[in-house]
């Protein structure tokens, strides 16, 4: 019996390396590829629908945004003759949605000072919840809300706003029909787009620098010269940010839109009368009843109204980001 | 020793505090501009809610504003009347929330009985008076519809959340800017694109999944940002204690970040759910409507609350608009249940 002699072993030195694990590369390569479906989602938005949309765009040309025309009709030979304008529709959907924001921008702005200024931190709470309440109702709650209880309201608003200001050419009323107008469509979009606007505000307000806000009030500011002098300088880009966030919105807005607003193919700047349009709840419109030509006009408008929205939307994060940002 | 257990004799004061006169006056003004409001009213031809609601905030305005300008002079003035104007417009936005709910509510629950939430409409037609039909089948075609889309954009929105706060590769800066892109997408674009890339070229016709697939694209930005937040949140001493101790970045992220976010993620979950619950528009294009149950998902129409409530809407007559309201009730209560649950998932905060 002999013991033997302890082995040397002699440890082999890990290899160092910063090349990841088998395990960490297929898990980055998979939220990678995944991370990539925003892009690709977007793009093939834009593919079909100009697929789709290419008859119309061809056959259209530039009348396509520029013509306020919309039919079918047949000749005399049978065949189908289509004209395809948007321009009511284009130049309705800025209207309503100027309307909205000239209602939304000051009651959010207002609305985002007082939560983030005055209001005592119980009532802040409540409001804070309602306004996050607001932005997840459904549109089409809006649009009934819209339909049977601001309706008969904003017709009453509307003769007021007539009777007061009808010399103005945009409050002037031929017909005295003051229902379905782009006004009251206005109204509710702008109901839709208030939560937006006002949490971004309240963001950007919130982060105002606190030495800056101490060093106004050391100068001897009461609290109204402090905002002056100091929140809405600094928050300005985001309340501008947050309103074209807002007017993204309300350019796409279809069924709560549709429900209240009387589309018309004419280009129409009377806001209270009874006659306006929007590119969205045009397409609802019409597609019930669309032949084979239509649908290819409709697809076209989606991918006008897709690259419309989509310019906003860039617009307003960009102004967005830069304003939140500074804050930092 | 004596001196230093004597109670200071200078209480600390507060100037900036109410005093009881300033209470006295501030209650004296609200009576005062409510008795003008009234007289004003009863006097001259300016009638109804809105003259009343303005009446009483210009007159408050202006009679508070002689109380203050007495106290702390004309900047003085300036400030009062900034703080009753931001509250003017807190109340504005509150007075149309509450005119919403009050409307659903009262015109909702008249429509609402048993048959209501339990038959389908195969027998009824919206026209037929309130009592006969239900909308079950459109309460099980709209839950079937959220959980298609919860399957796709759950784990796509999760994903992409990942990558741009656990991975932040290259293309993050990219991935971001068009995730808010398509936060922006219009709806009824989300309902042509499914019907231009599937239906008009596939054998494909509408059904739930199509809805689904097209609820996805609307419901995946509202989880990504939400997900985004929550992730940025987790405390990176976590993810470092993980790493430090040779756990892989999966499983660092497999076993520690994500389980320390789980609430949140539910939180982002749910948001996105009550952000599509109510699309309307979409469906149109990609479901359409039916009268009963459809538990096939790949095949055939299928009714949701949405579309009841637009049809209703458009039927136009008291018995379809009354089922139109009592539907949007039945949405908004199971929009307000979700509500409620992603404000106590998310105030928990991240486990330490």
């Amino acid at each position: 019996m002999s013991i033997d002699a302890p082995v040397k072993v002699t440890p082999e030195a890990r290899k160092i390396t910063t090349k990841p694990r088998v395990s960490d590369q297929i898990f980055r390569g998979i939220v990678t590829a995944f991370s990539f479906s925003a892009l690709l989602i977007l793009s093939l938005i834009a593919i079909f629908l100009l697929l789709k949309g290419f008859t119309t765009f061809k056959e259209q040309g530039l009348g396509f945004i520029t013509h306020f025309e919309w039919s079918v009709t047949q000749d005399e030979a049978g065949k189908e003759v289509a004209v395809f304008g948007l321009q009511a529709m284009l130049i309705g959907t800025v209207v309503i949605s100027f309307v909205a924001l000239a209602i939304a921008v000051p009651l959010s702005v207002l609305t985002a000072l007082f939560l983030t200024f005055y209001a005592p931190e119980r009532v802040k709470k409540v409001l804070v919840t309602i306004v996050d309440l607001m932005a997840a109702f459904p549109s089409i709650l809006y649009g009934l809300w819209g339909f049977f209880v601001l309706m008969p309201m904003a017709e009453y608003w509307a003769k007021l706003i007539q009777k007061w200001l009808g010399w103005i050419y945009i409050f002037d009323v031929p017909q005295g029909v003051y229902s379905r107008s782009p006004f009251i469509a206005g109204i509710v979009l702008s109901v839709m787009i208030i939560p937006i606007i006002t949490s971004v505000s309240r963001e950007v307000f919130s982060q105002t620098p606190l030495d800056r806000i101490q060093a106004a009030y050391a100068l001897g500011a009461t609290k109204w010269g402090m905002i002056r002098a100091v929140v809405l300088p600094f928050g300005a880009g985001g309340v501008v940010g947050g309103s074209m966030l807002g007017l993204g919105r309300a350019f796409g807005e279809t069924v709560a839109v549709y429900s209240v607003l009387n589309i018309v193919f004419r280009t129409n700047f009377q806001i209270l009368f009874t006659q306006g349009g929007n590119v969205a709840s045009m397409i609802i419109q019409k597609w019930g009843e669309a032949g084979k030509t239509e649908i290819s006009a409709l697809m076209a408008a989606g991918l006008v109204l897709f690259i419309l929205t989509l310019i906003v939307n860039f617009f307003a994060n960009f102004v967005v980001t830069r304003a939140v940002k500074s804050g930092r | 020793m004596s001196t230093i257990s004597q109670k200071p004799s200078v209480a600390p004061t507060r100037p900036w505090a109410a005093t009881p006169r300033d209470r006295a006056m501030t209650a004296l003004s609200v009576a005062l501009s409510i008795l003008a409001t009234l007289t004003i009213v009863a006097v001259t031809p300016m009638k109804g809610k809105l003259a009343y609601f303005f009446l009483f905030f210009i007159t408050w305005f202006i009679i508070d504003s002689l109380f203050v300008v007495s106290k702390s002079g004309s900047k003085g003035v300036k400030d009062s009347l900034a703080a009753k104007v931001t509250l003017f417009g807190g109340v504005i936005v509150s007075m149309a929330v509450f005119s919403i709910l009050w409307a659903t509510i009262s015109n909702g629950v008249k429509g609402i009985n048993l048959a209501f939430v339990t038959q389908n409409m195969r027998e009824a037609s919206l026209f037929d008076p309130i009592g006969k039909g239900g909308i079950l089948h459109a309460i099980l075609g709209t839950v079937i519809l959220i959980v298609i889309a919860i399957i796709f954009s759950v784990p796509m929105g999760i994903l992409t959340a990942l990558y741009l706060t656990e991975i932040k590769g290259r293309a993050a800066g990219i991935i971001q800017f068009l995730v808010q892109a398509m936060s922006g997408v219009p709806s009824v674009v989300a309902g042509l694109f499914i019907y231009a890339a599937i239906i008009l070229n596939t054998p494909l016709r509408s059904s739930t999944f199509l809805g689904g697939l097209a609820l996805t694209i609307l419901m995946v930005p509202t989880v990504t940002r939400t997900a985004q937040e929550v992730l940025n949140l987790v405390p990176s001493d976590l993810r470092e204690a993980g790493l430090a101790m040779g756990a892989t970045q999966w499983k660092t992220v497999a076993l520690v970040v994500v389980p320390a976010a789980r609430s949140g993620l539910i939180t982002a979950t749910i948001l996105g759910v009550a952000r599509i619950a109510g699309e309307t528009a979409p469906l149109l294009f990609t479901v359409g409507v039916f009268d009963s149950y459809n538990f096939n998902p790949f095949k055939g129409d299928s009714g949701t609350i949405p579309t009841v409530v637009w049809a209703g809407l458009m039927g136009g007559t008291p018995e379809s608009i009354q089922r139109a309201w009592s539907a949007i009730l039945v949405l908004l209560i199971v929009v307000l249940i979700m509500f409620v649950a992603a404000r106590a998932f998310g105030s928990k905060q991240p486990k330490r």
